[in-house]
């Protein structure tokens, strides 16, 4: 380690490291510069220029975030004329924004009302012209508001640099910059995957997911319909920070009393199509592995992962998993097995879904995926919707009593919970696959080399002496590092899990805002969230998507076998290359 | 280097006429001119004459102009009409047409021997532009006989990359983009960075309205341009050289073009240059016309192929550059001064300028001045030089205002400063900046604020939109001076705009928003009653604002009804050979009733 240096914040003393930047060692010493642009896990704007300090014998105002601290550097953070100009700063972005945060739905939520409320703007001095625009709701999933964007280009370099879909940038000049998709292309037909990491990058209100909130209470007070609800893993471990608790603590109980409370007629659990979709999707690998079929095979349950896929990786179409993700699986079944099984006619059943993603708005649309001419899911609200409708309609979610979730549809393996962090697919498909493999009960079910955060994990499992050599990666653009991997060298792996968002589905583009002191994606916060999943995972008797009765009795009475004719029909689906719109592809 | 020059003189040639192919000229029907010459030449059966074409030579004002050669006989605001006469009386009977020759009477300071009779290369020294106006650009050959590629060649055979930098560092020279950061000590932080592959830029992206230095040296003389990034490639162990220029110079790029073609065939560009194991060669990229690409990061985001904006510094491109590797990046006008550093040596070359900035700077001399166009003067010339010895002073008998440099990021200078010398830091104490070479003379006639407008304006539109100061700031700033302008002046605007600009200069990301408020701030600083009065008395001394207009017919007015006729609000009332009126509601204020009246009758105030 290089020897410390010393600089001055506000004419006291300190020694820090070198080579880091005036925002990190000022961090570290517990001053908090305030900042907009900056995030840790993107690249270096130094756009916004809030977290602009004084640098004795600089020119000008230099922003820490990055700006290298160097020995005997005299910075002052909070001088009164550097304090003005912050200010200042502030209400040039305040000046050219929509002056409507009580009808916003990012009120409370916004990091720009946070800021303009620290920095004790009073007054208003430079009102003038202000940047209109209509927003873009073309996209099922995520809708575009440039007028309360500010420019920070948050989503710009998360769409590129970290999920490299490269979707979003900065277009036109001066007053008139603006965020958009290549050629202005509407978001419903750009390259968007519909992950909605720019939303939980966004600081404002300029991307938000397709908001089914209002509709959903409509039908909820609908006496017509059967109101049947699944909810995703993740949504349990990440609902409680909309209700200003700490990340990390499992709702399941709680947020099924609170379905129930909200009008829902049956609750049921994601995780348990998890089970089945284990059921399957390893039974469709194991025939692979043992038929010669395309290797590696690679994971179906992201539904952004499965827009990237058909648009820039339409070549690798055949190794991906024929399965549908769990909630279509568990939409099909709800409109089938379960529409018969209670005697009604599913076209009176409402199929909702509380889901920690936005993609998964756009999923429930694709026409691959409707049964007998139905959508499966008929509407998809996010984490953030549902956290919203349990506060409007009155509901403690915090202090509720927890219930259990209903049946046939609701019974979960702890292989069900995982499904919701990075590695947790494929773990929950080794513990299974290995059982129909070898005969035998894996007894070390805690595969610990595709756990973490670490962006693209490797592990090897021994399947009667054949090496299964598997790899995980989360997040869009560490999924396309993989897959260029696998592109040059197809041997390398037998089998793939992917998902969209960073951390799995934790990270997903639909979970709760940053809160007050934290930042989005923290890696800290993803952890806890993981975490809860593990524990429930580790509380559970069951841990063997096999080993799911509700599963082993949907098999006896609906579905035959896994791959059957009658899983086929409800359970799997395709994909096919759709080609960007002008966009030229690379190989021809 | 012997074998390669071929002396054009030695040709049988007895006229060698020069036409200049400059903007301007070309502008003024030069490219007529070259056929009506040619045909009259071939008409008249005229031999032993050849015609060429330079670049600018600067004394656009006066163009088109042609020069006949020997004799250096300077012909001026050329019409095809003349054709005939010089042709006859110059090229047949041997007898220059004196009506049309530029010679003024003072002889002093010659230091061009060619255009030493004339003022308005008196008082300049051309190093930069040494060649422009004299050699053919589109061939290398006539760069070669004014010692072209000599000093590349002195560079490869007698020096040590280490000995160049040493060279450039002991003549001072400072980069002529603007900020004036020594070059040396620039090549020699590139040299130091060790990352594998080296990059050499040229930043031909000049974005300064009205600014054509950059434009005319590579039009008039591109091979120095490439002879200097050639020796800066040497100096700093880089293989590969860009040329970043906007796509709305064609004919530089052309010829541009042509001159690396030429280049590459004589062996002074590409693998193994004259014969030794160092290879270079240099590729021409197109800018789209933003303003902001002339910033070095923006510039070099717009290379990699992203959007250009410009990012923190540092680093510095010396460190991580192009694609993330050590870049020296320089302007045009630095490029070509490094020939004449290399062969006439840095101590000559420092020993011209003042003690701070030295050797020449070029500026585009525009505005309210008689003589426009472009000019290259010695460091420590005072502006009250270039705009009366030079620029031959103010026309129509009016009074000189203010001087603004450096373009838009530049102040204007009042009367007072016309005694500042030109350097790097005495514009910069009187309140603007050297910039890249922008010079616009200013008279009473022209509205303070209105300009500072003007500036503003521009900036704002070419804003990259990144940082909030300039996108945001300036917008506003922008909207306090037009409100200003059209006579809705609060009081406290100028100590908005204060609050504004200082602001933005001090919180911005790059140069162009960290200067962007200098021209308001000039002109708050020294035409602060200009503002106030447009304020509080809603006048514009200037009578350029529209608004704050107020036109009347007086005593002259003999009743010829052309203003009633011209007027396009029906605003003037008044019977035939009567006084006519003004109805001041009506009015808009377009000044066509000034402009139409033959009896000075209407008044504007």
């Amino acid at each position: 380690m290089a020897e410390q240096i010393t600089i001055y914040i506000n004419n006291k003393e300190y020694k820090v490291d070198p080579g880091q930047t005036i925002m990190q060692a000022a961090d570290k010493l517990g001053f908090h510069i305030p900042r907009l642009c900056y995030h840790p896990k993107l690249s270096i704007e130094g756009a916004c220029r809030v977290c602009i300090v004084e640098v004795e014998g600089a020119r000008n105002y230099v922003a820490s975030c990055a700006y290298p601290v160097a020995n005997g550097m005299k910075i002052h953070t909070n001088s009164q004329e550097l304090r003005q100009a912050r200010r200042d700063i502030i209400e040039l972005i305040l000046d050219n924004h929509p002056l409507d945060c009580h009808v916003c739905e990012r009120d409370g939520n916004c990091e720009l009302q946070r800021l303009a409320s620290s920095m004790g703007i009073r007054a208003r001095h430079f009102q003038g012209e202000r940047k209109v625009y209509d927003k873009d709701l073309s996209s099922e999933a995520v809708i575009r508001d440039p007028e309360k964007c500010i420019l920070c280009g948050r989503c710009v370099r998360m769409c590129s640099e970290i999920q490299q879909v490269h979707n979003l940038t900065q277009a036109h000049r001066g007053f008139d910059t603006v965020v958009m998709p290549a050629y202005d292309m509407p978001m419903g037909e750009s390259v968007c995957t519909a992950c909605g990491q720019c939303i939980n990058v966004c600081p404002t209100a300029a991307f938000l997911e397709k908001n089914y909130t209002q509709d959903l209470f409509q039908k909820l007070n609908d006496p017509n319909l059967i109101k049947v609800v699944q909810f995703a893993p993740s949504v349990r471990a990440a609902i409680g920070e909309a209700f200003g608790i700490e990340p990390g603590r499992n709702m399941e109980g709680e947020l099924i009393a609170a379905l129930r409370k909200l009008g829902f007629n049956y609750v049921f659990d994601t995780q348990f199509s998890a089970d089945l979709t284990i059921m399957e999707e390893g039974s469709e690998f194991l025939e692979r592995v043992q038929n010669n079929g395309k290797l590696p095979m690679i994971t179906s349950c992201s539904s952004a992962w499965m827009k990237c896929l058909e648009q820039f990786y339409p070549d690798l179409i055949e190794n991906v998993s024929t399965c549908k993700s769990p909630m279509s699986m568990q939409g099909a079944l709800t409109k089938s097995y379960f529409a018969q099984k209670i005697g009604v006619d599913p076209k009176k059943i409402l199929s909702v879904a509380a889901m920690c993603c936005t993609a998964k708005k756009y999923e429930a649309a694709r026409e691959e995926l409707l049964v007998d001419g139905m959508r499966g899911v008929d509407i998809v609200v996010t984490t953030r919707e549902i956290s919203w409708m349990i506060k409007s309609a009155g509901i403690d979610l915090l202090h509720i009593q927890p219930e259990e979730p209903d049946h046939p549809l609701g019974e979960s393996s702890g292989a069900g919970a995982i499904f919701g962090v990075t590695g947790g697919v494929m773990e929950a498909a080794i513990r299974t696959a290995y059982e129909l493999y070898t005969g035998q009960t894996l007894i070390d079910i805690e595969l610990e080399s595709i756990r973490g955060l670490k962006g693209i994990k490797e592990g090897k499992i021994d399947l009667d002496g054949k090496e299964i050599r598997v790899a995980v990666a989360h997040g869009l653009g560490n999924a396309c590092k993989l897959l260029d991997t696998v592109r040059k060298d197809p041997e390398r792996y037998h089998f793939i899990e992917i998902m969209g968002c960073p951390g799995g589905c934790i990270g997903g583009g639909g979970q709760p805002y940053a809160q007050a002191n934290s930042i989005p994606l923290d890696e800290g916060a993803l952890m806890k969230r993981a975490q809860a999943l593990y524990d429930l995972d580790r509380g559970k008797t069951i841990r063997r998507s096999h080993d799911n009765p509700d599963v082993q009795k949907l098999y006896k009475e609906f579905l035959h076998s896994p791959l059957s004719k009658v899983s086929h029909k409800y359970l799997h689906t395709h994909y096919k290359a759709k080609l960007p719109k002008g966009i030229i592809p690379k190989n021809g | 280097m012997a074998d390669l020059r071929k002396d054009n003189n030695v040709k049988e040639v007895h006229y060698k006429l020069t036409l200049c192919d400059g903007p301007t000229c070309i502008h003024n029907q030069s490219k007529q001119l070259h056929q009506v010459l040619d045909a009259e030449i071939k008409n008249r059966g005229v031999q032993n004459v050849s015609i060429h074409l330079s670049g600018c030579l600067g004394m656009c004002k006066k163009g088109p102009i042609l020069i006949v050669n020997p004799g250096y006989t300077m012909y001026g605001n050329v019409k095809a009409a003349d054709i005939p006469e010089i042709v006859q009386s110059h090229l047949v009977e041997g007898k220059p047409v004196a009506r049309l020759t530029i010679i003024e009477d003072h002889l002093y300071n010659r230091f061009f021997r060619i255009f030493g009779d004339v003022d308005f290369f008196g008082k300049q020294m051309r190093i930069t532009l040494r060649n422009c106006g004299i050699i053919d650009p589109e061939n290398i050959d006539d760069y070669l006989s004014v010692r072209g590629y000599e000093a590349l060649a002195k560079v490869l055979t007698n020096m040590k990359p280490q000995d160049v930098i040493a060279e450039v560092k002991k003549s001072g020279l400072r980069g002529r983009g603007g900020a004036g950061f020594p070059t040396g000590l620039k090549w020699e932080f590139t040299a130091k960075a060790v990352n594998g592959d080296k990059y050499v830029i040229c930043n031909a992206d000049e974005g300064d309205p009205g600014a054509f230095m950059d434009r005319g040296t590579i039009e008039g003389d591109p091979h120095t341009v490439l002879e200097g990034m050639i020796i800066g490639g040497y100096a700093i162990g880089a293989k590969k050289g860009i040329v970043y220029i906007r796509a709305e110079y064609p004919l530089a790029i052309k010829r541009l073009e042509k001159a690396m073609d030429a280049a590459r065939q004589c062996g002074f560009l590409g693998k193994n240059i004259l014969g030794t194991d160092f290879s270079f060669d240099i590729e021409i990229r197109l800018g789209a016309g933003a303003f902001v690409c002339g910033e070095e990061t923006a510039l070099i985001h717009s290379i990699e192929g992203s959007r250009g904006m410009p990012r923190p510094r540092p680093p510095f491109p010396a460190v991580s550059g192009l694609f993330g590797k050590p870049t020296l990046i320089n302007n045009v006008e630095t490029w070509a001064n490094i020939p004449v550093v290399i062969l006439d040596g840095g101590d000559w070359f420092s020993s011209i300028g003042t003690e701070t900035s030295k050797g020449t700077k070029v500026f585009a001399l525009a505005g309210k001045v008689r003589n426009t166009g472009m000019v290259e003067v010695p460091m420590g010339t005072t502006l009250r030089e270039i705009v009366y010895d030079i620029g031959g002073g103010i026309p129509n008998g009016k009074k000189l205002k203010a001087i603004q440099t450096g373009g838009p990021s530049g102040g204007c200078l009042p009367e007072q400063y016309l005694d500042t010398q030109i350097d790097y830091e005495s514009l910069a104490k009187a309140g603007s900046i050297m910039g890249s070479g922008g010079m616009i003379v200013i008279d009473e006639d022209s509205c303070m604020v209105g300009l500072a407008k003007f500036f503003i304006e521009f900036t704002q539109d070419e804003s990259c939109g990144k940082c909030t100061p300039c996108r945001e700031g300036t917008k506003r700033m922008l909207e306090i001076l037009t409100r200003i302008t059209r006579g809705e002046g609060r009081p406290g605007d100028i100590e908005k705009l204060e609050r504004l600009g200082g602001m933005i200069k001090k919180s911005s990301l790059c140069g162009l928003g960290q200067s962007a408020p200098n021209p308001v701030l000039s002109t708050i600083k020294n035409f602060r009653a200009e503002y106030e009065e447009h304020i509080h008395q809603k006048k514009c001394r200037a009578g350029q604002c529209a608004a704050m207009l107020s036109y009347t017919i007086g005593e002259r007015c003999v009743g010829c009804g052309a203003c009633k006729r011209v007027c396009p609000a029906g605003a003037i009332e008044g019977a035939r050979k009567e006084k006519h009126v003004i109805d001041a509601a009506k009015c808009i204020r377009c000044g066509q009733c000034f402009d139409v009246c033959k009896f000075n009758a209407v008044s504007k105030a």
